[in-house]
């Protein structure tokens, strides 16, 4: 089982970015479950949301401690928000930033395997909005290949209707242009 | 052929509403119910379903809707939690008295006071006495198959009672996961048209819920109390066409590694499959710990309850509610009288966890499995405890 934990801001999707994995799993045939960290929605405000993967059915309830892999929407949470709390020994954060990861690492301190992309800009140059939860989601599969990025049409088609296009253009970029750490 | 879909739980539940061809649907939004009235909403709407949606300006009103379309002959359905339940309970009471099978959805919910929006089990608890059948589900699928269950069961010519689906809040409304959502051919088929026995109908005029004077209320409240108890036999009946028709399995109580075992853990709701992978934990220690998982809470499944738990030595009862009574809490209370009255007296502790959101990890199952077996060893006084409480 994978235990994915997604921070972003009030707005920016991170809730929309674990269901859409949710879904794109179980399209896939496999199980999953999504959910928010249950509180008061405050736009721009921290928010977190969960995913579980896996092949087996999932027979727990409880909130999701020690993930396998964090996803950071918003670079801008990194100074106020411990992302590596509770990561999974040899557990991958995934940022979105535009700076390099000895730049990272020396500015937050983060010691877990990074894997980089620049998702606010692709965002901005294929939908000209800066909400990086589908970009991110090209990041995820890049960097924890659980699925393959095909699983993620239908789900974010159903979800966007005319603008999934482009939803699927800035996640298909953010896959190429994500580099991880060995 | 049933469709395996990734859903949000609420609206599965809302789906399997509709596809229980309801005619009437009026309820009042609160969290964290909102998603499922909020979808029913948006199927009239669009026309998919074919049922009045009565947007309602409080829950009482909500359930007084319920019981004049219930009466009516009306298939009916409604839905709420916590301070809605506590604001609609007064009609709660009638609907069951006066054998009204309304088919509520609670997505439970701590009540006030301090505010909370989170799950924990004290809208269930509170409606604990109120004569309805309630059934307690533990994933997204129980709660999509005990919908088509409770209105198969309301509508029996032996039951005709209002039927409560609890679903426990956030941790399985606002869940998405894998269900098999099936054909409306094939719930047609578990679930035909209902047929009222006696209804409101200003050709053939009749009087619904008149007063009773002391020369028959007890009678009517033995009549329902009766009712109530016999309706276990059809809601096992209704659990066995179930499993012809959908193939999935229900039981008033459901066993998991309890056969042999020492200690057993009582639960009830979404913590029961928590508490099953502290179960493969504990047994791959070596520890022989089962566990016993309540699905049916009224009529309370007395026989099964302790036909599974009779062999153990040791039992600990996990309740998501407090009573405030001093004793114990509501699931444990009911233990502790099926238990007195077959002269059986296991070491028995029960433990209060959950409450307003607070999680219930598997630790804490291993825990209380560990801590219950540890003090029967000891002979501590039995008793109850919150767990998980901050110092």
């Amino acid at each position: 089982m994978v235990e994915i934990r997604f921070h972003g801001r009030g707005g920016q999707g991170a809730v929309t970015s674990a269901e859409l994995t949710a879904l794109a799993a179980i399209d896939e045939g496999k199980f999953a479950q999504a959910f928010p960290s249950f509180g008061p929605e405050r736009r721009g405000a921290p928010v977190m949301a969960f995913v579980r993967v896996s092949d087996t059915q999932i027979r727990t309830r409880e909130k999701v401690y020690n993930p396998d892999v964090v996803v950071v929407l918003d670079p801008s949470l990194l100074q106020i928000v411990n992302v590596e709390a509770g990561l999974k020994e040899g557990g991958l954060v995934i940022l979105n930033t535009k700076k390099s990861a000895e730049e990272v690492r020396k500015e937050t301190g983060l010691k877990a395997r990074l894997a980089l992309v620049d998702a606010s800009k692709i965002a901005m140059e294929t939908m000209r909005v800066p909400i990086t939860n589908t970009t991110m989601l090209g990041a995820l599969i890049k960097g924890a290949g659980l699925l393959g990025i095909e699983a993620l049409r239908a789900p974010i088609q159903n979800r966007f209707g005319p603008i999934a296009e482009k939803n699927l253009k800035a996640c298909q970029r953010a896959f190429e242009e994500t580099t991880v750490e060995d | 052929m049933a469709k395996r879909v990734g859903m949000e739980v609420s609206i599965a539940a809302a789906e399997a509403v509709a596809l229980a061809d309801v005619d009437v649907i009026a309820a009042y939004p609160i969290t964290p119910q909102t998603h499922v009235v909020e979808h029913l909403s948006e199927l009239v709407a669009s026309g998919h379903l074919d049922a009045e949606f009565i947007p309602v300006e409080s829950e009482h009103s909500a359930m007084s809707c319920c019981v004049g379309s219930a009466a009516a002959g009306a298939r009916t359905f409604t839905s709420t939690s916590s301070q809605g339940y506590a604001l609609m309970a007064e009609i709660c009471y009638v609907a069951a008295s006066l054998r009204l099978p309304i088919v509520m959805v609670t997505a439970n919910r701590a009540l006030s006071a301090p505010i909370n929006i989170w799950n924990d089990h004290a809208d269930l608890m509170m409606s604990r006495d109120t004569g309805w059948v309630q059934t307690v589900a533990e994933n997204g699928q129980e709660v999509v198959d005990l919908i088509f269950h409770a209105f198969k069961v309301a509508e029996d010519h032996r039951v005709l009672l209002p039927v409560m689906v609890n679903m426990d809040g956030f941790i399985l409304s606002h869940m998405i996961e894998p269900i098999l959502i099936p054909e409306a051919e094939e719930v047609r088929r578990y679930l035909p048209p209902y047929v009222p026995k006696l209804r409101l109908d200003p050709e053939k005029p009749v009087t619904i819920g008149p007063v009773g004077m002391p020369d028959v209320y007890t009678e009517a409240k033995m009549v329902h109390d009766q009712v109530l108890k016999g309706a276990k036999d059809v809601v096992v009946e209704a659990w066995q066409s179930f499993k012809s028709q959908f193939g999935r399995e229900y039981r008033c109580v459901e066993t998991y590694k309890s056969e042999d075992a020492e200690t057993i853990l009582i639960t009830m709701g979404s913590i029961s499959e928590t508490a099953m992978t502290a179960i493969d934990q504990l047994r791959g220690a070596g520890k022989k710990v089962g566990l016993v998982r309540i699905r049916l809470w009224r009529p309370f499944p007395v026989e099964e309850l302790f036909d599974a738990i009779k062999g153990a030595k040791v039992v600990a009862v996990v309740d998501r509610a407090m009573s405030l009574n001093g004793v114990c809490g509501p699931v444990c209370a009911e233990v502790k009288s099926v238990l007195y009255d077959r002269g059986a007296r296991p070491y028995l502790q029960n433990y209060i966890a959950g409450l307003g959101g607070r999680d219930v990890t598997v630790e804490n199952f291993i825990e209380m499995a560990d801590q219950v077996a540890a003090r029967a060893q000891r002979g501590d006084p039995m008793g109850y405890e919150i767990i998980n409480v901050r110092d």
